[in-house]
């Protein structure tokens, strides 16, 4: 489904972001870990088409994703706060969402009763703004907007961060179901191992813009990346 | 403690978004800054001489007579445009300071702002021309120390207004209408409080009551924010109720209308953004310079079609030269969608044109000022319609400032909007038109003239499709440009 050759990334010579070859297969669920200025979100900005790539590129069900915009009906993607509309209560939002991506009102008014459970009272009809929310209700409207549209692509940049636990437990099934029963391909960075494991059947790590393994989850693999992010530690406590 | 909240202060102004400009506009703003101060000079040594030239032979009078509208109009800007250091405090909440050190420190700060400190230089310079011109020391004195009292109870009382919505519509409507029973001789307000003005010229020991109405206002204000001294209480950020509105009316517009009704809420809820309305509605008011002959510059007759396009255009120049930047703080999830260009322009174009036509309906008082001034009206919002809509947005293609749409600041010119290609696209937005009508007047007469503009506007409605294709191109190509220059918001 999602193809990417020779992709690098270069700011002024440093170069934060080299991948010569990955191939996600349609209907996976991917995870992206890594530490700080890995080039998590770096690669996702590049899949979405938000920066160039130096060299290479990615293709997305065989669309060249920085050269043609027909990517966009299939794929969504929640990365930040600035993929939300600080002024729109959160029904408004939807909504405008859904009309973007041809669904009606019944259509997403149908989707979101999915998520009566996940949005736990929070969020529709409470007379607020996006704007106004909390950090993680903002988190949750942001992820079930990127539901909307029946998608084969999604993209989530740290979704479990600024989530309660019922809320992760909760999206962790979410994100399961939709790589399981409805073949849509899943993308999801995250710091913590834990919930990647649970959730992904493949994890990539990236260590300073480069892919450093790439594992088949199994019930070994939280060992060996935790094994793997402590010695990291522990070099770097003897480089200082 | 004090040298840290000085350094603190320092860098938060060294280090603001707004100064991260290159070297000439630094230069340019200093410029600025210096002819202001200058004008101001010019404006308190001038006055009195003015005055005493033109009015009364006792200017202290006249300018005892005006000075409540002068501190009404202080208080109103100081609402609209001072911001309140008290949020910045929040980081300091959790160390070990003393609370009162930092409240008094947050409202002190606002003592030594530039819309205080400005004041000086009109009262300094005219005190000093009292002086001069045989006033007695002490009366002077006391009148100066009075007013210096009465700017720093403006300050504080806008401590407290400013988070009262209510309490400054509440002013503003005062003052207007004030105003207005002055100007008809129904009531003057003056007579009351310019007595109160001068006893503080000819008993000066009165000054001992403004100047204990500002300190007590200073210890209110230090009160009420010690008091309030939580996240939760004082240091809470005000939270809108939202109110939803499907604005099923707009469904006509087919699938224009899911933008159209974003832009909508987007003007209404917030207050960047609103200030489009409010300068619109100043500028269906700019047109009176013009056709009421009362400054003699203006008077050429291809001057009313500048008036006209101001007129009936203020919505479309101050919403129309920021689009994209309206949607700064979100144009990531834009570019990711699948959204089509050409609708999110048109209900744009289709926002400027009804504010057009709405101005225009507002603007038929110039009726009153003969059928060309309404014509001049008309046929200014017939090419705004037809080919400024589309400069606007031309240009916009290219502003790349991204904008904060919940604070008010910067609402008036934005420095970096000013670059060469906007410039140049000025010159058919104001001048083709202008000598468009002067070629009518001139060779014929002014109904030609009239005709010629309104001819080129309807013509200029056969290009929307292509120039809205050649914005389209500049989004695309400058898409990664923009995304990198609306992510540095502060």
């Amino acid at each position: 489904m999602i193809n990417t050759s020779n992709l690098s990334k270069t700011y002024n010579n440093n170069t934060v972001l080299k991948i010569d070859n990955l191939d996600i297969p349609k209907g996976q669920s991917f995870g992206l870990v890594g530490n700080n200025g890995a080039g998590k979100t770096t690669y996702f900005s590049l899949l979405l088409d938000l920066i160039q790539p130096t060299t290479g590129h990615i293709k997305n069900n065989n669309v060249l994703v920085n050269e043609s915009e027909d990517w966009k009906p299939f794929t969504s993607a929640f990365i930040d706060e600035t993929f939300l509309i600080g002024y729109l209560t959160p029904e408004e939002y939807f909504y405008f969402i859904g009309e973007l991506r041809g669904q009606n009102k019944a259509d997403v008014d149908a989707l979101l009763a999915q998520f009566q459970d996940f949005f736990h009272g929070e969020i529709l009809k409470q007379k607020k703004y996006l704007r106004d929310l909390s950090k993680g209700n903002q988190k949750k409207a942001g992820i079930v907007a990127a539901l909307i549209g029946n998608p084969e692509v999604i993209i989530l940049d740290e979704p479990f961060a600024n989530l309660d636990p019922t809320t992760q437990i909760r999206l962790k099934q979410i994100i399961k179901d939709l790589a399981e029963k409805q073949g849509v391909t899943v993308l999801v960075s995250s710091h913590d191992l834990m919930h990647v494991t649970d959730v992904c059947e493949r994890i990539v790590v990236l260590e300073k813009g480069n892919v450093i393994k790439d594992l088949e989850t199994n019930p070994a693999t939280l060992k060996e990346l935790e094994a793997h992010f402590a010695s990291g530690a522990t070099v770097s406590q003897e480089e200082e | 403690m004090i040298k840290h909240f000085i350094n603190l202060e320092w860098k938060a102004f060294t280090r603001s978004a707004s100064f991260k400009v290159n070297l000439a506009l630094k230069i340019l703003m200093i410029i600025g800054a210096f002819f202001m101060i200058l004008y101001a000079l010019g404006l308190g040594v001038g006055a009195y001489y003015i005055i005493e030239e033109m009015v009364d032979p006792d200017p202290l009078k006249i300018i005892n007579q005006f000075l409540i509208f002068y501190f009404i109009v202080d208080l109103v800007f100081k609402y609209f445009l001072q911001k309140m250091p008290i949020v910045n405090i929040k980081p300091l909440l959790y160390l070990p300071l003393k609370k009162n050190q930092v409240v008094r420190f947050g409202i002190n700060k606002t003592m030594i702002s530039f819309f205080n400190i400005w004041h000086a230089f009109f009262f300094i310079p005219f005190s000093i021309v009292l002086l001069i011109e045989g006033y007695s020391f002490i009366n002077v004195l006391g009148w100066h120390l009075a007013m210096l009292a009465l700017i720093y109870c403006n300050n504080f009382i806008n401590i407290f207004v400013n988070s009262k919505d209510r309490v400054f519509y509440a002013v503003i409507g005062v003052l207007v209408t004030l105003g207005a029973l002055l100007y008809f001789d129904i009531f003057d307000i003056t007579q009351f409080t310019a007595p109160i003005f001068s006893a503080f010229y000819t008993l000066p020991y009165l000054a001992i009551i403004p100047l204990a109405i500002a300190y007590l206002l200073y210890t209110m204000a230090f009160k009420y924010f010690r008091k309030n001294f939580y996240l939760d209480a004082g240091l809470a950020k005000k939270v809108d109720i939202a109110e939803t509105d499907n604005m099923t009316y707009l469904d006509r517009f087919g699938s224009v209308s899911t933008f159209l009704k974003n832009d909508i809420k987007l003007i209404k809820r917030n207050k960047r953004s609103k200030m489009t309305i409010f300068m619109s509605v100043l500028f269906i008011f700019y047109g009176l310079l013009f056709f009421t002959g009362s400054i003699e510059a203006y008077d050429g007759p291809f001057w009313r079609i500048f008036a006209g396009i101001f007129v009936s255009g203020g919505f479309l120049f101050s919403f129309g030269q920021f689009v994209p930047s309206w949607d700064s703080a979100y144009y990531p999830l834009l570019m990711s969608q699948n959204i089509r260009y050409k609708e999110y322009l048109e209900s744009k174009w289709y926002l400027m044109v009804i504010a057009t036509i709405f101005s225009t309906i507002l603007a038929s008082f110039y009726l009153y000022f003969g059928w060309q001034a309404y014509i001049a009206v008309v046929v200014g919002a017939i090419y705004n319609i037809g080919v400024n809509s589309h400069l606007v947005l031309w240009g916009g293609a290219y502003i790349k400032t991204p904008i904060d749409l919940t604070s008010a600041k910067k609402a008036f010119g934005d420095k970096k909007s000013f670059n060469v290609k906007t410039l140049l696209l000025t010159i058919p937005k104001l001048l083709l038109p202008m000598v468009i009508y002067a070629i009518g007047h001139f060779a014929y007469n002014e109904i030609l003239g009239f005709a010629l503009v309104a001819i080129t506007g309807l013509a200029g409605l056969l290009f929307k499709n292509k120039v809205f294709s050649i914005i389209e191109k500049i989004y695309k190509s400058e898409k990664y440009k923009t995304l990198v220059a609306y992510k540095q918001t502060n």
